[in-house]
This record gives C-alpha cells, structure tokens and sequence, in this order.
C-alpha cells in the first residue's frame, strides 16, 4: 500500500511510457517529467499567489481578495486573463529583440533548475553527477536576463534596477554557494540525490539526520534562506524594484503577459531554492520523526515546500525594505565571514565524529554551536556600532 | 543580540495574522458594498432641499429668495423664481439647480438659509455615467421629505422641527388677533406644514 | 558525429561570429554569451558534467556580466557608423594565426590525439575531479587561488577612498 502511493507518479510515468511504441520512448519520458514540472509548479505559482495575497492581507489586519468566486479563490484565474488580455507595449526605443528575449531568458534557466531537484524517491527528472553545479549555472544565467531587461527597455529607471539586481544577485551568490558547501564538504558529492540519501535514518531512533539539526548546518541553513531571499529578489531584499526609487527596476517598460512572465519566474526561482534548501538541509523527502515514515515521500517534499512558501510571505510581510548600501554590507562584512567560518566548523564537526568518551555527542554539539555563536554576536556587535548596519541616528550639523 | 528586533517583528505579524481570524478589533475592513458604515450624525456630503408634506414639489420650503446662491462660494446654485401669468414673483423656485461637481460641501447655504429649506444630504453614491447632466441636479432630484431629513440628521432635524413649530404658532397667535381686529384674507405663510 | 554536439558547435561557432560582427557592444557580449553557453553544451555532450557547469556558472554569470557592465562603464553602446574592422588588420590576422596554429599544435600533442581509445570514456565523476585537484594538482590550484586573491585585494586598494579624499555627507 505504501509502496503503491510512494510510487504512484512514478509508476504512472512508466506506464505511460511502457505504452509508447518503442522508438518514442527515449523522448517521451524527459518531455513526460518537463510536463509534470512545469505543470505542478505553475499551478503552485497560482496558489502561491493568492496565498499571499491574503495572508499579506490578514498580516495588515485586511481580509485580502475575496470578490472573485468563493472567498476570492478564483483571483489568480483573474489575474491570469488580465495579464493575458492586457495591451504589451514595447517602448519605441527599446531595443525590440533583447526586449522580447529578456522573459524567455529569465524564465527558462529557472525552469532547467527544477530538473536536478529530487521531489520524491525516485522522483527527480535528471540525476546529474555535479547537479548542485548545475542547479547554481542555472540560476546564474537569470542575472543576464535581468541586464537584457534593464538595458534593452532604454530606460534609465530600468538600467539603474537591473544594475541593482545585478550587483544583489552577484553578491549574495557568494554566501548562498558557500552555505551549501558544507553540506557537499560532508556528504562528499555534489548530486542532489546522494545528498538526500546521506540524510537517511534517524538519531536515538526517532528524530530525523537532518542537516539543520548540526550546528554548522543550522547556520548554513539560516544563511541560506537570506541569501536564497536575496537571489530571487524577494522582500526585504526587493530593491531591484524598488517602487520608492526606481518604479519598478528593470520590469518598468514591461507589461501584459510578459511582466507576468518575469513575475512567474521570479515565484518558480524562489520555489526552486526552496526546494533546493529542503534537499540540502532538511532531509528532501525524508519524514521528520521516524513514526511518519507511512506517509509518501512527495507528500512530505510538498509539507515542507508549502512551509517554506508560508514562511516567506511572512517574511515578506513583516521585515521594511533594506537599504541599499546595507545591503551590500549586510552581503561582504556579515555573511561572507561568517559563512567562510561556518566551514571551519563544519570541518571541526567532521573531524570530531570520532570521539567515543561520554558526553561526547553534547560537547560536540554545544562547541560547535559555541563556535559559530559567538563569532556571530562579535560580529553582529561590531558592525552594529561601527559600520553603519544598526539604526542609523541622524545630528544636526551647526 | 542582533536579530533580535527581527523575530520581534515577526511575532508582531504573527500575532495580526492570527487575530485577523477571531478578533474583530484587529479585522475592521467594512466590507463596504455589501456591509456600510454607519455615518455619524454630523456627516454631510452635498445640499438637499427639504420638504414638508406629500407633494415635493408644493412642499418645498424654498422660497426662492436667492440667498444661497449669493452666498454660494463656487457658485454652484442657480435659481429662478417662479412667476405667475401677470409677472408677479410667487415665493417658489421654477428653476432650483445644484451642480455637484462644482459643490465644496462648505454648508454655507445652510447656515443663511432663513427658512431652513437647505440642508446637507449624506448620500455619496453619486456617480453617474455623464460628467455634465448627471451631476447637475435638478429641483426634483433634490427634494427631500422632511422624515429623510429626521432620518440622517435626527438631533438637527428635531431642532429645526422644534424651532419652525414654534414660529407657526406665533404666527398662527398673530394672524388669530389679526382676523380679531379686522376680518382680512387669512396670510398665507410660505413655510407652512 | 552526434547531432547534439553539431547543433551545439554551430551555435558556438554562430555566437563566436556574431560576437565579432554586430555593431551594438552590448549584442556582441550577449553574443559572445551564447558562444560561452554553446560551449558549455559541446562539454556537456562529451561527457565532462562538471566543466560544463562550471563553464556557465563562470562565463555567463560572472564574466559575460563582467562585460556588459565594463562596456556600458566605459563608453557608449552604439559606436555610430564605425567598421567593426580593426585597423591595422594585418597584425591581427597575424596573431590570430599564431593562436590557431598553437592550439592546434598542443590538440595534436595531446592525449586524445595520440590514442583516442584511452579517453574514449571521459565522464569524470566529480568526485575524481576533486581528488585530483586536492592532490596531484593541489600546487597550481593554491598559485591560482593566490593569484585571485591578490587581483581582490588589488581591486579592493583600488576602490578604497584615498585618505586625503572628503567623505561622502
């Protein structure tokens, strides 16, 4: 029973497949998992959507949408033949090609990303050998195609956000690349699927072997989330358009279906980190608890996607914008360092697996977690004070 | 430590987000269309002309002295006296318009209207698909039953009433020892009930 | 010939060649980006996953961005009416020779030129790629990490504020 609703979408892929005449097969299967992907994740988007649209509501004390259909749940189809019915206008000196490429750039790195990702047992469409690698070049090819925004809309508000982008996305690359290090570091492979393996089995018998249970692991997975909110341009890192400064940064002189679909990848990439940080730290589809195990392993990936989805629109509801030039400090002088230390420790924890005296589990927990913890206080004091990352206090000059 | 201010942050918006669903002090979105605020007694929007009685148009208490539409700031009150066949002005408007895309609602009309024929409507769902006539309002359009006028302003209204009650009175007392004196033609009083 | 590296070298080669004609500076770096990009794919084709990646990780997210923004920082985009020809061109075509010629010579030189069927399985796992890079080549690994570290710190003292230079209100 278990096995059957485990490998229901497999099984369903093979027998689809299976049913190919021979020759079809070898293509048939890529597109039948490009087709699930694309499927599963855009009607996610649409949720995600309205989730967020009322959950931002309920945060500001507001009901959010709730005039389209019941309780407003057909606000995204809505939204989706407004987008779609909406007149696109491409600026008379806009660089015409580069303006129309820049949406399909964007959105199609972002939908390569979700091929390495391991979305149950035996779930994951390519199982690369270096698929982390391949999960970043990936992301990184999304930096161009907000520069082919920016600079082909000819527009100075869009040059200036596309420029913001970039150096945001350029700059927190760093610590999001470093943060999953320590997990390559330890597992000793860069396939997304080695790494939920190594994630297998249970502490004391109950308590999942996740990554984020470390020390190192949970500060690699708190930097993580920063920077992943960084990378997909989320708030409070959302200055690439910021509406105060810039209009709307580098999607000014977009409009109609193709804003949607700078809008669309914007979602997929942040659901595509997500994912990426449940691979890494929290087990993939491994159950939490040992006793949750009945539970299908795509069930469990969706619990914890949907978590995360949850957790950043809370964030997104409550933290301000940062500025700008905070956001360069927060990048270098905080997170590089203590990314580049959580290393260290990763190592020391690696080094120290060995130990066998009683208490040794405790010690080694609570010196690691000591390692990163107070560097981090150090850290976060001194820039607090001294650089400018605290509140800032203005004084009248006579 | 830092950070700290963060997580307060988010038990903040926890805290909305949660009450939002059980606590109607923090969810006080009126949904307007279908659910309306009460509006307070003193509200106002644009001018209305009260009348008493049955018959709009015989009831209004305008006399057409024109007052208003001197003291109007922006002018926005047009008004022709109603006359009979020899030429003689009857106290009645023929034309009484009120252009409310051109009304401040700065009540002025209402504070010098001596007959307190004026008084501020609290309607505000005007609009209408034509920016000229629409929003010209014609002296049909404009009356309003003195029971409307109880309606939205109830403690005005009763002051008004009370006040206009009165001056009937003293003038039905004068037009009494007036007949006593002298038996003349009864005086026909504008603003009678 | 695998008809994916056929399609993967034309759209280098197309790239290459578009990078080096277009008259707009920003085409010819987003050209020179889907050379890089076609690259990747020829490396990918033959098996060499983790060149691949990195390939794009490194050439079209950080140097084809590098580019961009050195253009757009240094002079105008459109270079009005001026020949994408290079004068004098005869020294150009001189060293382009020169180049050719010697990456010729060392493809000859190589391994796979002397006994093809040695490398005929040339899926590295990474994990090998790692190993050799921590051990037989761990010498020119460290020069390399030292030399980058030297070219951040240099760029850095370049950026500083001078100490005599007035602070920005």
């Amino acid at each position: 029973m278990f096995e059957l609703f485990d490998q229901l979408f497999v099984n369903l892929k093979h027998a689809v497949v299976g049913a190919l005449p021979e020759g079809w097969r070898g293509l048939a299967s890529p597109l039948i998992s490009a087709a699930a992907i694309l499927g599963v994740f855009a009607s996610l988007f649409a949720l995600t959507v309205l989730v967020e649209r009322k959950g931002l509501g309920r945060i500001q004390n507001r009901p959010g949408p709730n005039r389209v259909g019941p309780a407003g749940l057909l606000q995204p189809l809505a939204d989706f033949i407004k987008a779609l019915t909406k007149e696109d206008i491409v600026p008379v000196s806009a660089d015409k090609v580069l303006h129309f490429l820049a949406p399909v750039v964007m959105l199609a790195p972002v939908l390569l990303a979700y091929a390495v990702l391991p979305f149950g047992r035996n779930m994951v469409a390519v199982d690369f050998d270096a698929g982390l690698l391949f999960f970043f070049a990936a992301g990184a090819c999304v930096e161009l195609a907000v520069f082919m925004a920016g600079w082909s809309s000819h527009n100075k508000f869009s040059l200036l956000g596309a420029m913001r982008a970039i150096a945001q996305m350029i700059s927190y690359e760093l610590p999001l690349i470093l943060a999953t290090l320590g997990v390559v570091m330890l597992v000793g492979s860069l396939s997304l699927e080695d790494i939920v393996d190594s994630q297998a089995g249970h502490h004391w018998g109950w308590l999942a072997r996740w990554w984020v249970f470390t020390p190192w692991g949970l500060a690699a997975f708190v930097i993580f989330l920063i920077a992943a909110t960084a990378e997909s341009n989320r708030a409070p890192f959302d200055l690439p358009e910021g509406e105060a400064e810039l209009v709307a940064g580098h999607l000014v002189e977009y409009s109609g279906f193709k804003y949607a679909i700078f809008f669309i990848a914007e979602y997929l990439g942040l659901f595509a980190v997500s994912a990426l940080a449940i691979t890494l730290f929290l087990g993939g589809w491994h159950a939490p608890v040992a006793g949750l195990d009945w539970l299908p392993s795509w069930f469990w990936f969706g619990v914890k996607l949907a978590g995360f989805i949850v957790f950043f629109i809370w964030v997104r509801g409550t933290l301000p914008r940062v500025r700008v030039d905070h956001l360069m400090g927060f990048a270098w002088k905080f997170l590089l360092p203590l990314v580049l230390w959580n290393l260290v420790v990763a190592a020391v924890w690696w080094y120290s697996r060995g130990w066998a005296f009683a208490g040794a589990g405790i010690l080694r927990w609570v010196g690691c977690a000591a390692m990163i913890l107070i560097p981090y206080s150090l850290l976060g004091r001194a820039l607090y004070t001294r650089h400018g990352l605290g509140p800032r206090t203005y004084r009248l000059v006579a | 430590m830092l950070g700290s201010g963060i997580v307060k942050g988010f038990v903040e918006t926890a805290r909305n987000f949660v009450g939002s669903f059980h606590d109607p002090e923090r969810l006080v979105t009126i949904e307007y269309p279908d659910e309306r605020q009460e509006l307070p007694e003193n509200s106002r929007n644009f001018p209305m002309l009260v009348y008493d009685g049955d018959d709009p148009m015989k009831g209004l208490r305008c006399v057409a002295c024109k007052i208003c539409e001197k003291e109007c700031p922006p002018q926005c009150i047009y008004i022709e006296v109603e006359r009979d066949a020899k030429g003689k002005a009857l106290k009645h408007p023929r034309i009484f318009d009120l252009d409310i895309s051109v009304c401040m609602s700065c009540q002025i009309c209402v504070e010098v209207c001596p007959f307190d024929a004026i008084k501020m409507d609290t309607a505000f769902e005007l609009s209408t698909d034509n920016r000229f006539g629409g929003l010209l309002l014609n002296k049909h359009q404009l009356a309003k039953p003195n029971s409307y006028y109880r309606a939205i302003h109830p403690l005005e209204a009763a002051e008004v009433d009370e006040r206009l009650a009165a001056e009937q009175a003293k003038a039905a007392a004068k037009a009494k020892a007036a007949a006593a004196k002298a038996p003349a033609p009864a005086a026909v009083n504008a603003v009678a009930t | 010939m695998n008809t994916a590296l056929l399609i993967f070298a034309t759209i280098t080669l197309a790239g290459a060649a578009a990078a080096m004609t277009l008259r707009n500076l920003i085409h010819c770096a987003l050209a020179g980006a889907v050379a890089f990009l076609g690259l990747a794919g020829l490396f990918l084709g033959l098996g060499a996953e983790f060149v691949a990646f990195g390939q794009v990780l490194v050439y079209v997210g950080a140097v084809a961005i590098l580019i961009v923004i050195a253009v757009l920082l240094t002079r105008p985009a459109r270079v009005a009416g001026e020949s994408p020809r290079v004068e004098p061109w005869l020294p150009g075509v001189g060293i382009g020779v020169l180049v050719t010629g010697a990456l010729v010579a060392m493809v000859k030189a190589s391994l796979v030129a002397r006994s093809p069927e040695a490398v005929s399985s040339p899926a590295a796992p990474v994990k090998a790629i790692g190993e050799r890079l921590m051990t037989t080549y761990v010498l020119p690994l460290e020069v390399l990490g030292l030399l980058l570290t030297a070219a951040l710190i240099g760029a850095v003292l370049l950026a500083l504020r001078d100490p005599g230079e007035a602070r920005r209100p």
